[in-house]
């Protein structure tokens, strides 16, 4: 099966620390079409990870290469790996004052694809899933996440992976502090999004969102490296008796 | 004012034309000599020569203001005080001559009239060359000249009003406005006439190295209401050209004037501007103003709120950048009960720009049950940039509602970041962050003028971030 992500040791350090080493010679391989969930407990590097495939500021690759779709993407600009088809839900979504939901999207979207998107077209495919993700229509005339609660924000951020279509989705903690019936609603979004091209890296530290949804593979991310990867079967164990077993 | 198609389908700075006209008849001093000769060119009654002549030598006891930016490496004596296209005022475009009339043409003035307004008119450096009012608003007996023109033409009512807002020596600048002051419009709104279209007086400074000393008096009689619009432009030189334009506004009993500016002169403009309004018993002024522009801009317009009930609504917003200080704000005199005044400024600096905003509002015991709010919000987008807001407020009475809120912040690394994961450059993330700050502003703007923001918004970005 072909490589769509691949970490080869990947050691990165805080921008506003330099002496903290989070990342600690990571590998990590997910294959075009599955869905892969990184476990751990806090601290253990999830959200780092996350930002640093995206080369985020916050942190400095300090060794290990990153590759995306056959290209090395480690020193890559932000808005360059988002154009080759890698997304991020973030875990606390930004506020945009002055900027419509609507204006918002039309302008990611044509930031992606290099052209204005058909305005009818576009407007119908918003109604749909808006509508899919249980998202008030209305919303899209509202500034971008502001006064939004966090299950509307974190709904906002699967929406536009909805209308993205990344060929990876990046989920960091999409679904902590959300309530039973939003966490079903992300799930149906995962899988509204899910087809056999593209891949999923959901990062959790609760097992309720992996219930309803088909896993490849599951990592466990101690310490800045992955300590033990298995089937979903491994989430549950992990939910039995936690981290305890791979903290030393 | 400018028209939409304009602005996306160009990618030219059309506020940067060059008109070359050879001649051009430009004066330079500050001599009795010159002040005689201007209004003897303008066939001025004698009481105006005699406050001109009276500036001109106060002008001479007046020192550069001892606070705010610093004036001192300014050498008046390279500003032409005069400068004279050889051409009159005229009431049709077409006679407007054809290298004036491009710039105007280029900036959308004589489009937006045939559009969106109930009048217009233009200046190109010391002269009105053309203004305009629709035949049935002269009907209604509105009056809507240059100012040369309002002297002639109206010498009681201009006296009446004239220089009783800003008085000739309220500082330096002022006192050299009045020795030689030159083209602006004259506005009269008869008492209940309402105007639903802007009138619009676009001032532009074309020469290098000029001064241009416009004065502007519009009064809006008992129950009248009307919108003006003022634009400013001029394109980029080496030399120093100075702005020391003068706003007189009064809006009495129950009137109601929106003045709104754009501002957007070149950026080696000195703009030391003055705007007064008194605003009498249940009337409303709102300043809707844009600054842009200019190397050092020094503007604080002046409402007094002086009879029962007077309403101020102030919206600003600045945008400094490279090179520029723009030290703006406000000052507020509530002098009757149950006046209210509401203020709400933006300003974003970027690459060591400058904004500062000073705001004084005066409480005065009389003004019992009064309303004062006061909202002031700037941006940066880098650490080499400055902002600053100077808030002083004296409440001479207690029975007053207050309110002030000061936010200074920086551009969101994290937003920036966020953006760029959904594919957007670093200069686009930062742009869309800065339309989204000045979106509240750019609504109040009659809505040509908001077009016309944003595409200002692009210039001040484009090139000069990342």
């Amino acid at each position: 099966m072909k490589k769509l992500l691949e970490i080869k040791h990947l050691n990165t350090i805080a921008e506003d620390d330099p002496s903290k080493q989070i990342l600690k010679g990571l590998d990590l391989v997910i294959p075009e079409g599955e869905v892969h969930v990184i476990m751990g407990p806090n601290g253990s590097g999830k959200s780092t990870l996350a930002n640093t495939i995206f080369s985020s500021p916050r942190y400095l690759i300090t060794d290990g290469e990153i590759y995306f779709d056959g290209c090395d993407i480690t020193h890559e600009k932000t808005d360059k790996i988002a154009k080759m088809g890698v997304f991020m839900s973030f875990q606390t979504p930004e506020e945009i004052p002055g900027i419509r939901l609507a204006q918002f999207l039309k302008t990611a979207k044509h930031s992606m694809t290099g052209e204005k998107p058909n305005l009818y077209s576009f407007t119908k495919e918003v109604e749909k899933n808006m509508e899919e993700l249980g998202m008030k229509y209305e919303y899209v005339n509202r500034e971008f996440n502001v006064g939004f609660s966090g299950g509307e924000k974190k709904k906002n951020e699967i929406l536009q992976m909805l209308l993205l279509q990344p060929k990876l989705a990046i989920l960091d903690e999409t679904d902590s502090g959300l309530d039973v019936d939003a966490i079903r609603t992300v799930s149906r979004g995962i899988e509204l999004y899910k087809n056999e091209h593209n891949s999923v890296l959901i990062i959790t530290h609760s097992t309720k969102i992996l219930e309803s949804l088909k896993v490849d593979k599951v990592h466990v991310l101690v310490d800045g490296k992955i300590v033990a990867s298995g089937d979903s079967s491994l989430a549950s164990t992990i939910e039995k008796n936690g981290y305890q077993d791979y903290i030393k | 004012m400018a028209k939409k198609d304009v602005f996306s389908s160009s990618q030219e700075n059309i506020y940067d034309t060059k008109t070359n006209h050879p001649t051009l008849q430009k004066e330079y001093g500050f001599t009795e000599e010159i002040v005689k000769k201007i209004s003897k060119d303008k066939e001025e009654p004698d009481w105006v020569l005699e406050i001109r002549l009276k500036a001109l030598k106060k002008f001479y006891e007046l020192e550069d203001p001892s606070w705010g930016p610093d004036l001192s490496f300014f050498d008046l004596s390279q500003i032409a005080t005069y400068v004279k296209p050889v051409s009159g005022e005229v009431r049709k475009w077409e006679d407007v001559p054809e290298e004036i009339r491009n710039v105007f043409d280029k900036l959308g003035i004589p489009d937006a009239e045939k559009e969106a307004l109930a009048g217009s008119g233009a200046q190109f450096d010391s002269q009105i060359v053309y203004h305009n009012l629709t035949e049935e608003f002269q009907k209604k007996g509105v009056i809507y000249t240059s100012f040369d023109e309002g002297i002639r033409k109206y010498p009681d009512l201009v006296k009446k009003y004239f220089t009783k807002a800003v008085p000739i020596f309220d500082h330096k600048y002022i006192a050299l406005h009045y020795a030689f002051f030159s083209g602006g419009s004259f506005v009269y709104i008869p008492k209940g006439a309402r105007l639903d279209r802007p009138l619009q007086s676009y001032f532009r400074l074309n020469a290098p190295g000029a001064g241009q000393f416009e004065h502007t008096l519009i009064i809006v009689d008992e129950g009248a209401e009307l919108q003006f619009i003022e634009g400013c432009s001029a394109p980029g030189y080496n030399e120093l050209n100075l702005h020391a334009g003068c706003v007189e506004l009064f809006v009495l009993k129950n009137a109601y004037l929106r003045f709104s500016t754009i501002e957007n002169w070149s950026k080696n403009m000195l703009n030391l501007n003055t705007k007064k309004c008194f605003v009498e018993e249940g009337g409303k002024i709102e300043w809707i103003m844009g600054s842009f522009g200019s190397k050092i801009s020094m503007l604080y317009p002046l409402s007094v709120l002086n009879g029962v009930g007077a309403k101020c609504e102030f919206t600003n917003i600045s945008f400094a950048g490279a090179g520029q200080n723009l030290d703006t704000g406000l000052k507020i005199i509530h002098n009757a009960p149950l006046t209210s005044s509401l203020v709400h400024s933006k300003s974003i600096s970027k690459d060591g720009g400058i904004c500062t905003f000073r705001s004084h509002a005066l409480v005065r015991k009389n003004a019992k049950n009064s309303q004062l709010s006061l909202s002031c919000e700037s941006l940066m987008l880098d650490s080499e940039s400055r902002s600053d807001t100077i808030p002083v407020n004296t409440l001479e009475t207690e029975n007053v509602t207050f309110s002030h809120e000061a936010k200074i912040g920086k551009i969101s690394d994290q937003t920036i970041y966020y953006l760029m994961t959904r594919g957007l450059s670093e200069e686009e993330a930062k742009g869309l962050i800065v339309r989204g700050f000045a979106e509240p502003i750019a609504k109040a703007f009659p809505v040509e003028y908001a077009v016309e923001m944003n595409r200002l918004i692009d210039l001040e970005l484009e090139g000069s971030i990342g």
